[in-house]
């Protein structure tokens, strides 16, 4: 996979088209193996969810399709993740443009210490050279399109720590969407938020996969069954049962998946 | 309840710990108090005796003969301020830098390993060995004393202060910050400069101005390298008057002026000090990183 791939905006394809495809997936904290051969699809415009008690990787499969284990050494993958015609997990892959292209958001609202406006200008300005003007439509469009637009427009210059949590999240979400990627991966984004940026979010949520492509992680199984449209549940490292999201919450084809979803463990 | 109280302290093993904390707490405040009487008793002298020397001509006239009259500081606080300033302005960039690839790279190799401990044995090097070193390979090289050299003296003594700081202050930045920088694609460096070094840069600032504090007072290296001078220059490349030596050698003199000249110029030195560390300790409480 070459910069020329990463370059081109993919065909459009039918609504179920995949643009992750994860086969055979080991991963290893250093002896340690915390996912077991994964192999599932993430399609595109849909929300992905991944559940399942703590510990079971969920986290860690994530953060494999945007190679943020990279930063840590002594973590490593084995096998295979398509995207975009390659397997990300090859040694020549440009992991900064491959990131610009999958975007991440964390559990904890991490503004960077600078104004809001730098905030979302930050991830636009290392691979676009956009006008002063052309930067002020892209913040806006980009805090619109993250329901943060009214609340920010009059302190576009104050400090992005100057916001309260719900909304520091979702400025967050809005520095992911900035950049146009094509993937949006989102770490358990309302566990650190109340109820009612917690609702607002999932609002987002099923406003932004009109556009992108989701996979969210989250410990709460009621958000998995609210928001998303395929689920896959896992447990110590292992995929359990991957399928659309209803044939999963009403018809679980495996007994430790009814199990979890009905509360009888985890 | 007040009665189940009132039979608390009837029991033996909860007077026992109320003692102990008792006699704890005693003997730090009386540790704390001895410290403070130390710090307030010589704050008090120097005030007493330099409150005195401080008029308008220790700024307008240099150091005189003995039993001249109408002395002041003026050639010594210059030639504090060009090398105090000249080191700063060495020390900064260097230190930051040396601090910034600490962080970056210095968790498991060996050259930052060695850097750091090397870091580490500077900072609390006697300041007279820098001296004699700046002596025995620039001023005998040279055959001559300097500004230059006691700048030089003076950036060895400041730069492993920012160097301890910047990477103290660098390390202590949020893995989560630096993460939702890098998933936006940011190269590696422009996380450590736009970010990482962005998130500290109060705790970085008091660095330097600690180092700046350190340097001002420091007198046994400028005694090998600047020497002194008795008249007015601003020529770094010749003896420079400066009031930490001034201080030394008119308090052992036998002549009054020169006497309370030297304790002025003390007040001076510990009031620059204190308004350094009180700048860097009200700039560091208003911004850390969460």
């Amino acid at each position: 996979m070459n910069q020329a791939m990463l370059n081109t905006t993919p065909t459009p394809a039918a609504a179920k088209a995949k643009t992750i495809e994860i086969e055979g997936l080991n991963f290893f904290y250093g002896k340690t193996q915390s996912l077991k051969n994964v192999s599932l699809d993430i399609h595109a415009k849909q929300v992905t969810a991944f559940i399942g008690p703590s510990g079971c990787g969920k986290s860690t499969l994530l953060r494999t399709l945007n190679r943020m284990y990279d930063l840590y050494p002594g973590q490593r993958a084995e096998g295979k993740i398509m995207y975009r015609g390659g397997n990300i997990l090859d040694a020549g892959v440009d992991v900064n443009m491959l990131r610009a292209k999958v975007g991440m958001v964390f559990q904890k609202p991490t503004p960077f210490p600078m104004s809001i406006y730098d905030n979302i200008a930050f991830g636009v300005r290392l691979y676009e050279n956009l006008s002063k003007g052309e930067m002020d439509e892209r913040v806006e469009w980009a805090l619109k399109k993250a329901a943060l637009w009214e609340e920010a427009k009059d302190k576009l210059s104050k400090s992005g720590l100057s916001l309260s949590g719900g909304q520091q999240q979702r400025l967050c979400i809005a520095r992911g969407v900035a950049v146009k990627p094509d993937v949006l991966l989102l770490d358990e984004p309302t566990s650190a938020l109340d109820p009612i940026s917690t609702a607002k979010i999932e609002e987002l949520i099923s406003e932004l996969k009109q556009d992108y492509t989701i996979t969210i992680v989250t410990h709460n199984m009621q958000q998995a069954a609210r928001c998303s449209d395929y689920t896959a549940y896992m447990y110590l490292g292992e995929l359990v049962e991957f399928g659309e999201t209803d044939q999963i919450f009403m018809n679980p084809a495996r007994k430790e998946t009814q199990d979890y979803i009905t509360g009888r463990f985890g | 309840m007040a009665t189940e109280m009132n039979t608390a302290t009837k029991n033996p093993v909860y007077r026992r710990r109320l003692l102990a904390h008792r006699i704890g707490i005693t003997m730090s405040v009386c540790a704390m108090g001895i410290g403070l009487a130390f710090l307030a008793w010589i704050l008090f002298t120097l005030l007493y005796n330099g409150l005195g020397g401080l008029s308008a001509t220790l700024f307008t006239a240099d150091t005189p003969a003995p039993g001249t009259p109408g002395g002041g500081l003026r050639n010594a606080i210059l030639g504090s301020v060009m090398m105090v300033g000249l080191s700063t302005l060495i020390s900064t960039p260097v230190g930051i830098l040396a601090g910034i690839y600490l962080a970056e790279y210095g968790e498991n190799n060996k050259f930052a390993q060695v850097t750091r401990f090397v870091t580490d044995i500077m900072l609390s090097a006697p300041s007279i060995v820098i001296g004699l070193f700046v002596y025995a390979i620039y001023v005998a090289k040279v055959q001559h004393f300097s500004g230059y050299a006691g700048t030089i003296a003076l950036s060895l003594i400041a730069i492993p202060v920012v160097v301890r700081t910047t990477d103290n202050m660098l390390r202590l930045v949020p893995a989560s910050l630096l993460e939702a920088a890098y998933a936006l694609g940011a190269p590696h460096w422009k996380v450590a400069l736009t970010v990482r070094l962005r998130a500290v840069k109060a705790g970085v600032v008091t660095g330097v101005l600690l180092a700046v504090a350190r340097v001002t007072g420091e007198t046994a290296p400028l005694l090998f390298t600047a020497l002194n001078n008795q008249f007015y220059s601003h020529d770094m490349n010749a003896p420079l008057a400066n009031l930490p030596v001034v201080i030394y050698t008119y308090a052992m003199s036998p002549y009054d002026d020169w006497r309370s000249l030297a304790w002025a110029g003390a007040l001076l030195v510990t009031t620059t000090v204190l308004l350094l560390n009180i700048l860097s300790r009200t700039l560091f409480s208003q911004k850390t990183p969460n």
